[in-house]
C-alpha cells in the first residue's frame, strides 16, 4: 500500500469537516440503512450509539462557511453562535439525514436548542442528555443508567437495534482504539509540534464526528504515520501554548492557523472533546453500561461543563500546561459562552498562582478577521521567549 | 411618543407590600446580627430553594440573587459589575453573578447598609440555571467553607420521570441533609420538615388565589410589577414559617376585599382606575429601573394578568404543593418543578394558557441579557405563542441588574407601539 500523504489525508479530512450537508452520512445511511443521530458538543456516550447500528455523528456548528439568515431570527444578538448555525443548517435541509440529536448538558442555549427542536422537527427524535453532576455510583451513576436506558429504549422504538452486551463490548474496544491513537496524537504533537501543527489535527480530528468509528481511527493512524515520515517538517523557536475555552463553539480554521503562524506552538487544547472525554480505555469486562457510567463519573476529563467538586478549578489546566511543558495559556472562548467565560476568572487565578503567563481573546464560529488576535498573540509568544524564565 | 416620565417617586404601597418589605428587611437585619447572635447561615437560590430544611435546622438562608436584585433596585449594582469586569470578569456574563462578586470584593454590604455574614454552607442547588453551578464555583473561591451540591435534572422531555425524582430525593437524604447536619451541629428533625410543609402548602393555596385572581376583569392586581412583591416571601426566606402563613392570609384578605370594592392593582402613581390593556409576561423583570419600567405599563393602563417570573422559585398554580406526607419527594418535585426547569413546549404550552385563561390581549417578553435560561428560545416562544392564541406578542430588551442595558426609551417606545397595535387590532374586529 502506497502510504498517503499528509496533505491528501488533510484534505480529505478537511473536505469532510466542511461538508455541512454531510454528504458522507447521507452515503453510509444509503448504505447499511442504519440510523444517523447528531449530538451537539461536549459529550455523549457514542458507545451506546454505535451498539445500537447507529451513526454517531457530532454537530460543531457551520464555522465561517454559512451565511447565517433564518438562524439569527431565532436568536438575540447576545447569545452564541453555534445555535444559529445548527437551526440554519436545520432549516435549509442539510441535517435531513440525521434521525435525531442529542443535546448534551453543557449550557442553558443547548438545552434549551433542545426544546426548539422538539418544536421545529416534531417528527425527529431529540433528546436533552442531562450527564449527572453528581459523581456518586449510587446516585449520579445510577440516574446516568436509567438515561442511557432511556435512550437505549427511544433509538429502538424508531428502529435501531437494542444493545446488547456483546455490542457494547464491541464499540467500546473500538472507541477504545480510537481513544488511543488520539492521546498518541496529543503525545506527538506535544513532543515535536513541528511535527503536527494544531490547525491538521483539529481537521482529522474533527473529521471523526461523521465518519464511523473504525474508519476514523484508520485516518488517524495513517495521518500520524505520514507527519512522522515528513522530514521536511523542522522545529521552530514558537512558544508553546496550551489553548484552552474552545470546547463548544469552534474557532475558524484561518484562527488556528493565524495563532501558529504568530509564533505558538499549541501543546495542548481544548478541541473535539466528544474524542477525548474519557481519559483512558473503558473497561470492557463486567457489565459495559455500568463500565460506561463508571468512565464518565470516574474518569473524564475537567471541563467548564462539569461541576468540579473540591478542587480548584483551573487545577487540571496546570497540571496540563505543566505536563505538557507549555510556556503560557491562552483562553480562547466563543463570545457569549458562559461556561467558558463564567470558568475563566477562576481559572486564569490558577494559572497566575503559579506565575504562568495567559493571555486572552474571544471569537465568533464565523469571525473573519484576525489581524488583531494575530498582533496579540504573536506579543504573547515574543514576550515569552525574550523575557520567561524558562 | 409621550415624553419620558423619569421622576423618581416614593411608589403607593398597599399593606401587603409594606408588610413583606418589612419581614425582608427585619431577616437582612438579622442576618446583619448573625455573628453575634451565633445563628449560622446557608447561601442558597431561589429556584429549587430548600427553605423549609434549611430552616428546619435553625439556619438562615441568604439568597445572591436576592441581594443582586435589591443592589439594583438600590442603585448600587453598577459599581458592582464594574469592579467585577475589572477585576476579569466577563462583560458577556450574568450581571447577578458579577454584582454578587463585585458586592463580595467591596465588604459584602447588603442592601440594607450592612454586612452580610460569611456562610457557613454553600448550598448549591443546580436547578434551571447552568449559571448556578458556576457562581457557587466562583463564591467557593471567596469563601473558606462547605460546598453541598443537589443536581436537579431538566425537564428535558417535559416531564417529572421516577428516575429524576428518586435522583433529587437520593441527593437531598445522603448528600444534602447530612451537610445541614454538619453545617447546624442539629440532627434531622422529620416532623418538623412535615409541619413546615403543611404550612408552606398552606401560604402556596393564598397565593395562587390572589395570582388568579387576576382572571376577573378589570383584575384586582399586577401579577408581574406588584407579583414580585407577593411572591416575597415565599420565594426567599419565608416559606415553611409562620410568618408566611400569616402574610399570605392577610394578603388573600386584602385582595379579597379589592375585588369586592371593583378596585384595580396599585401602581407606582395609586391605584390604576381603568384598566386598558391586559398583557402576559415572560421573563424577568428589569431591577434598576424598576419603577419606572412598571411606570410605562400603567401609564398606557396596561396591567399584567400573569407573570412566568413569579413562578421561577416554584409554579404552584398547576396544583403541585409541597406535601408533609411525602416530604422529600415533594421537595424534589418542587425543585423539579420551577419554572426554568421546564422544557421550551412546556413554558409555551403555559404561556398560551395564561393568554387564554386570564383573557390577555396579548404577552410581552422582557428579554434580559443576563439569562440565557430564560432569554434563549424565547424569539421561538413569541412566534410560538402567537399562532397558538392568535394574540400578538411584543418583545422588548433589558438586563436585570446591568443599567447599561436598560434604554428606557427604546424601551417605551415599543411598549407604546405594541399597545397601539392592540388597540388597532381591537378597532378592526381582531379581538
Amino acid at each position: 500500500m502506497i502510504a498517503s500523504s499528509v496533505s491528501t489525508l488533510v484534505e480529505r479530512a478537511e473536505a469532510l469537516c466542511r461538508d455541512l450537508r454531510l454528504q458522507s452520512v447521507r452515503d453510509w445511511k444509503a448504505r447499511t440503512g442504519g440510523l444517523a443521530i447528531g449530538y451537539l458538543p461536549v459529550y455523549v456516550p457514542r458507545e451506546l450509539l454505535v451498539a445500537q447500528g447507529i451513526l454517531p455523528v457530532g454537530l460543531m456548528g457551520a464555522g465561517a462557511d454559512l451565511e447565517i439568515i433564518r438562524g439569527d431570527a431565532y436568536y438575540q444578538s447576545y447569545i452564541c453562535h453555534l445555535p444559529r448555525s445548527t437551526i440554519e443548517m436545520g432549516l435549509d435541509g442539510s441535517l435531513d439525514c440525521l434521525d435525531g440529536l442529542l443535546f448534551p448538558a453543557i449550557c442553558d442555549v443547548i438545552r434549551n436548542l433542545s426544546g426548539m427542536w422538539q418544536m421545529l422537527f416534531p417528527d425527529k427524535y431529540a433528546h436533552y442528555l442531562d450527564l449527572p453532576q453528581n459523581f456518586d455510583r449510587e446516585l449520579g451513576g445510577r440516574f446516568y443508567r436509567d438515561e442511557l436506558e432511556t435512550i437505549a429504549r427511544d433509538l429502538a422504538a424508531r428502529g435501531a437495534s437494542a444493545p446488547t452486551p456483546e455490542s457494547l463490548r464491541e464499540a467500546i474496544v473500538l472507541y477504545n482504539e480510537n481513544r488511543a491513537v488520539v492521546r498518541s496524537l496529543y503525545e506527538l504533537r506535544a513532543a515535536e509540534p513541528w511535527k503536527i501543527p494544531t490547525w491538521e489535527l483539529y481537521v482529522v480530528l474533527r473529521a471523526g464526528l461523521v465518519l464511523p468509528v473504525t474508519e476514523h481511527t484508520t485516518l488517524l493512524e495513517a495521518y500520524r504515520e505520514a507527519a512522522l515520515a515528513d522530514t521536511t517538517r523542522l522545529p521552530m523557536d514558537q512558544a508553546r501554548v496550551v489553548l484552552t475555552g474552545s470546547f463548544c463553539e469552534q474557532p475558524p480554521l484561518g484562527l488556528l492557523k493565524t495563532l501558529e503562524r504568530a509564533g505558538c506552538y499549541i501543546v495542548d487544547d481544548d478541541f473535539i472533546q466528544v474524542l477525548r472525554w474519557i481519559r483512558s480505555d473503558v473497561p470492557v469486562e463486567g457489565d459495559p453500561l455500568e463500565n460506561l457510567v463508571n468512565s464518565l463519573l470516574d474518569d473524564a476529563i475537567a471541563s467548564p461543563t462539569r461541576y468540579s467538586d473540591q478542587d480548584e478549578v483551573g487545577g487540571e489546566l496546570v497540571e496540563r500546561v505543566q505536563r505538557r511543558q507549555a510556556e503560557g495559556v491562552l483562553f480562547c472562548a466563543p463570545s457569549f459562552c458562559d461556561p467558558a467565560l463564567l470558568d475563566q476568572p477562576m481559572a486564569v487565578a490558577a494559572v497566575e498562582r503559579r506565575g504562568i503567563p495567559w493571555t486572552s481573546f474571544k471569537y465568533s464560529e464565523n469571525s473573519g478577521q484576525f489581524q488583531v488576535i494575530r498582533e496579540q498573540a504573536g506579543t504573547f509568544a515574543d514576550s515569552i521567549k525574550l523575557w520567561s524564565e524558562a | 411618543m409621550k415624553p419620558l416620565d423619569t421622576t423618581v417617586v416614593d411608589v403607593l404601597k398597599d399593606g401587603s407590600q409594606i408588610r413583606q418589605k418589612q419581614m425582608i428587611a427585619d431577616h437582612y437585619a438579622r442576618l446583619a446580627r448573625a455573628r453575634e447572635t451565633g445563628e449560622k447561615c446557608v447561601y442558597t437560590y431561589v429556584p429549587g430553594n430548600l427553605t423549609e430544611l434549611i430552616r428546619g435546622f435553625d439556619l438562615l438562608p441568604v439568597l445572591p440573587e436576592i441581594n443582586a436584585l435589591q443592589s439594583g433596585m438600590r442603585g448600587k449594582s453598577r459599581d458592582y459589575i464594574a469592579r467585577a469586569e475589572k477585576e476579569g470578569h466577563s462583560e458577556d456574563v450574568c450581571t447577578y453573578v458579577k454584582c454578587d462578586i463585585g458586592m463580595k470584593r467591596s465588604g459584602n454590604i447588603g442592601p440594607t447598609g450592612e454586612r452580610l455574614p460569611d456562610p457557613d454552607l454553600l448550598l448549591l442547588s443546580y436547578t434551571g440555571c447552568f449559571t448556578f453551578l458556576k457562581w457557587f464555583e466562583l463564591l467557593r473561591e471567596e469563601y473558606d467553607c462547605p460546598v453541598a451540591m443537589l443536581h436537579v435534572p431538566y425537564q428535558g422531555d417535559g416531564k417529572i420521570t421516577d428516575s429524576m425524582r428518586r435522583y433529587v430525593v437520593d441527593q437531598l437524604r445522603d448528600k444534602i441533609i447530612p451537610a445541614l447536619e454538619e453545617a447546624s451541629g442539629k440532627a434531622f428533625d422529620l416532623d418538623r420538615l412535615r409541619e413546615s410543609l403543611a404550612r408552606s402548602a398552606q401560604a402556596e393555596d393564598d397565593l395562587v388565589w390572589v395570582l388568579q385572581s387576576a382572571k376577573n376583569v378589570p383584575s384586582p392586581i399586577d401579577a408581574y410589577f406588584g407579583g414580585v412583591y407577593y411572591i416575597g416571601p415565599i420565594f426567599t426566606a419565608f416559606r415553611g414559617m409562620p410568618e408566611a402563613v400569616d402574610y399570605y392570609r392577610e394578603l388573600r384578605a386584602e385582595i379579597e376585599q379589592r375585588l369586592e370594592r371593583g378596585q384595580g392593582p396599585v401602581t407606582p402613581d395609586g391605584e390604576l382606575e381603568s384598566e386598558r390593556f391586559r398583557v402576559v409576561v415572560e421573563g424577568p423583570p428589569n431591577w434598576t429601573s424598576f419603577r419606572q419600567f412598571w411606570k410605562m405599563f400603567a401609564d398606557e393602563g396596561a396591567v399584567v394578568v400573569a407573570s412566568t417570573y413569579t413562578k421561577v422559585g416554584g409554579v404552584y398554580d398547576n396544583g403541585f404543593r409541597h406535601d408533609p406526607d411525602r416530604p422529600l419527594e415533594s421537595l424534589a418535585e418542587y425543585c423539579l418543578g420551577c419554572y426554568t426547569n421546564l422544557s421550551l413546549p412546556t413554558r409555551v404550552e403555559m404561556i398560551s394558557r395564561y393568554v387564554q385563561d386570564y383573557r390577555a390581549d396579548g404577552f410581552l417578553i422582557n428579554s434580559v441579557k443576563s439569562c440565557n435560561s430564560f432569554s434563549a428560545g424565547q424569539l421561538m416562544i413569541l412566534r410560538e405563542v402567537e399562532k397558538r392564541t392568535g394574540r400578538p406578542g411584543g418583545f422588548i430588551e433589558s438586563d436585570l441588574v446591568d443599567p447599561r442595558y436598560f434604554s428606557a426609551s427604546n424601551i417605551k417606545n415599543r411598549l407604546e407601539s405594541y399597545f397601539q397595535m392592540i388597540e388597532q387590532k381591537r378597532a378592526g374586529g381582531g379581538q
